[in-house]
């Protein structure tokens, strides 16, 4: 579904990626492990074309869009759910989500899927007329991911889902993310640096070092790999 | 409220008075009279400034008090209570219908009511409503802050006094060549800002409308000027002779619909798709672009928008003044404006309206206070910043639903 090929992604001058290859399947969870500053980021915002990698290549579903604006990236439906939320504080519950489906008019779907993501979350169908900011910090989480259902889209993009939030609420997140996985078949891209949890509901998953892949395995394998135990497993 | 009587604060009362004193003392205290070249020492105003000061600044306090109360209470809720009480009642449709109704028999029935010079004032009042909403537009919305919102109402007055000067052009035909003029110069300044964001933004903008107004200055074969143009005229039907008088009357008319217009269109695009973008844009960009917002056209949009409302205003104001030059375009009236969004409670249409009348009706009916008017001027503006930062009518969203919050909210 989507093929990344060596993409190098610069800040100016410094470095983030320096040549990742990376292959999503359609229908998979694939999860993208790796330390804080290792460019986990930096990979989604070069996918969606907030950032644009200088060389290399990306391709969705055939498609090549590494040279593509963000609005015909999103359009093509692959959504991102950014690191650290980023909701909109002064916009309502219910505008936030309308804010997700910006770029579609079929007014049914999007009646269908609010009521989905309210299926989902039904704590945000109380908090609906409520200010995003005013929600606690799994409740954005939740309204963020729902946010970019919303969009309806066939590759979604999380970034660090857990991050910041108590143990229950990242249960109750990552079992939503394999339940949309499984139920809606949309393909799943997780970010994160909590790699127990992140193997645990991932396919497959890559590893992520100062800007290079340095492994690639099954989930399961990766979760027995000594290294992967040693580095991010804390065992 | 015993407590304000207490030692310390007679202390900071008294260092207050003090200050005061000192601040003022050369213009309050000290005279110097040129014909007998003699100074005079008016101690008895020294005294008048410190005992105002010492009161006042246990006035001050008073209210500042009632504005925060104690820390043991919520203080939130308090104050999003009460601020929420005037936005309730605007709300609530019976009260709205009976406000727009006074309004507008009141805007119909005033030139017959009050001379010309009250109606010249008003239409003043009137231009600077529609300044105030398209700039609401940039800043409010948007969220973009623009120092240099003069320079597109510079370019609707001169678009109107150059175009009919050379090809004598009509106002009709002016107007709206004026807003698409404006507009274009609106895209102009906002693709080289298109990254830049708060302080950066603002310098950038101040700095553009100080060019528009020195090219004016400078290219005399241009637009003349510091000298100007003068006998611009004024709108009129064809086919029929109207006395100054009438036509200051039918520019009131001509402004009120323009207003109107402008409230119309401006209350439609906050709701719009558009609207929302801005909106969202202004929450936060990054997230904006992962929903698909074309962040280069939705702020061109803006800058475009916001710009029309400042050329159609800069058309008006050529045509009531008949008179026009690059000394009214300075950034003072950006300041002005600027201020009539931000008292008025960013985003805020009402707020808008009501802080335009504030901050030009004010200064001209102070005119009674000659020299101490702009002193006034300055001082409601402190007050109202200190007392309501949200603005005359804060914006609604901000005050929702406050008071279920408490309970509801769990931690995570
Ligand atoms: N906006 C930026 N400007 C400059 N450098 C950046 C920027 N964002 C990230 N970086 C750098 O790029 C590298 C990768 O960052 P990031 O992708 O955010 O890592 P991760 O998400 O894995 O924590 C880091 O060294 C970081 O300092
Ligand atoms: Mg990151």
């Amino acid at each position: 579904m989507l093929k990344i090929r060596n993409i190098r992604t610069y800040y100016g001058n410094i470095q983030a990626l320096k040549g990742i290859t990376l292959d999503i399947a359609e229908g998979e969870i694939i999860t993208l492990i790796g330390a804080n500053g290792a460019g986990k980021s930096t990979t989604l915002m070069s996918i969606c074309g907030v950032a644009r990698p200088r060389y290399g290549e990306i391709f969705f579903r055939g498609t090549p869009i590494h040279e593509m604006s963000t609005e015909k990236i999103v359009a093509l439906g692959i959504c991102q759910v950014p690191e650290g939320r980023r909701i909109f504080p002064n916009l309502t519950v219910m505008e936030n989500l309308e804010m997700g489906a910006f770029l579609r008019r079929d007014g049914h779907g999007i009646k269908n899927d609010l009521d989905h993501v309210f299926d989902l979350f039904p704590i945000l169908a109380q908090r609906r007329s409520q200010a995003g900011g005013t929600l606690s910090g799994g409740e954005q989480q939740m309204l963020a991911i729902s946010r970019a259902l919303m969009a309806r889209p066939k590759l979604l993009l999380l970034d660090e889902p857990s991050l910041g939030l108590a143990p229950l609420i990242i249960q109750q997140i990552f079992e939503i993310i394999k339940k949309i996985n499984a139920e809606s078949k949309t393909t799943i891209f997780l970010v994160e640096q909590n790699a127990n949890l992140a193997l645990k509901v991932a396919h497959r998953g890559y590893v992520m070092e100062n800007g290079l892949i340095t492994m690639s395995d099954s989930a399961i394998n990766l979760l027995g790999n000594e290294e992967v135990k040693k580095a991010y497993l804390g065992l | 409220m015993w407590k304000f009587f207490s030692l310390d604060e007679i202390k900071k009362s008294l260092l207050m008075a003090l200050w005061f004193i000192f601040l003022t003392f050369p213009i309050m205290v000290i005279r110097v009279n040129p014909i007998y070249n003699v100074v005079e020492w008016r101690w008895q105003n020294m005294a008048l400034v410190g005992a105002g000061a010492f009161f006042l600044s246990f006035l001050w306090r008073y209210f500042l008090e009632y504005k925060n109360p104690a820390p043991s209470k919520p203080a939130d809720d308090a104050a999003v209570s009460r601020s929420g009480r005037f936005s309730e009642l605007l709300r609530s449709s019976g009260t709205r219908r009976l406000a727009i109704g006074a309004a507008v028999i009141l805007a119909l029935a005033f030139p017959y009511l009050f001379s010309s010079y009250q109606v010249n004032i008003m239409t003043t009042a009137l231009i600077y409503v529609v300044l105030g909403l398209g700039l609401n537009i940039v800043v409010g919305l948007a969220g973009l802050l623009d120092l240099g919102y003069v320079a597109f109402y510079a370019v609707g007055a001169y678009s109107y006094a150059l175009l009919n000067l050379h090809f004598g052009l009509s106002f009709w035909i002016c107007l709206p060549i004026g807003a698409a003029l404006a507009a274009l110069f609106g895209i102009l300044l906002g693709f080289p800002v298109l990254r830049l964001r708060g302080d950066y933004l603002a310098i950038v903008t101040l700095g553009f409308g100080e060019i528009i107004r020195l090219v004016l200055e400078n290219w005399n074969d241009f637009s003349k000027g510091p000298s100007g143009i003068a006998g611009i005229p004024r709108p009129g039907i064809p086919g029929i002779e109207m006395s100054l008088n009438a036509s200051s009357v039918f520019l009131y008319f001509l402004m009120i619909a323009l207003a109107l217009f402008t409230i119309m269109v401006v209350s439609r695009l906050r709701n719009s798709r558009i609207g929302r973008a801005w909106i969202a844009l202004r929450e936060d960009e990054i997230a904006c672009q992962a929903m698909g917002v074309d962040k280069t056209k939705t702020k061109l949009t803006a800058f475009a928008l916001g710009a029309t409302w400042a050329g159609m205003g800069g058309v008006m104001f050529a045509a009531k003044t008949t008179f026009i030059n690059p000394a009214s375009f300075t950034f003072l009236e950006s300041a002005i404006i600027l201020s009539i969004v931000v008292l008025g409670g960013m985003g805020s249409i009402i707020g808008v309206i009501a802080s335009a009348f504030i901050l030009i009706l004010l200064p001209e009916y102070l005119r009674a206070f000659s020299e101490y008017r702009m002193l006034i001027f300055g001082a409601v503006l402190v007050i109202m910043m200190v007392f309501r930062p949200q603005g005359l009518i804060s914006n609604v969203r901000q005050t929702y639903r406050f008071k279920g919050l408490q309970e509801n909210k769990e931690g995570d």
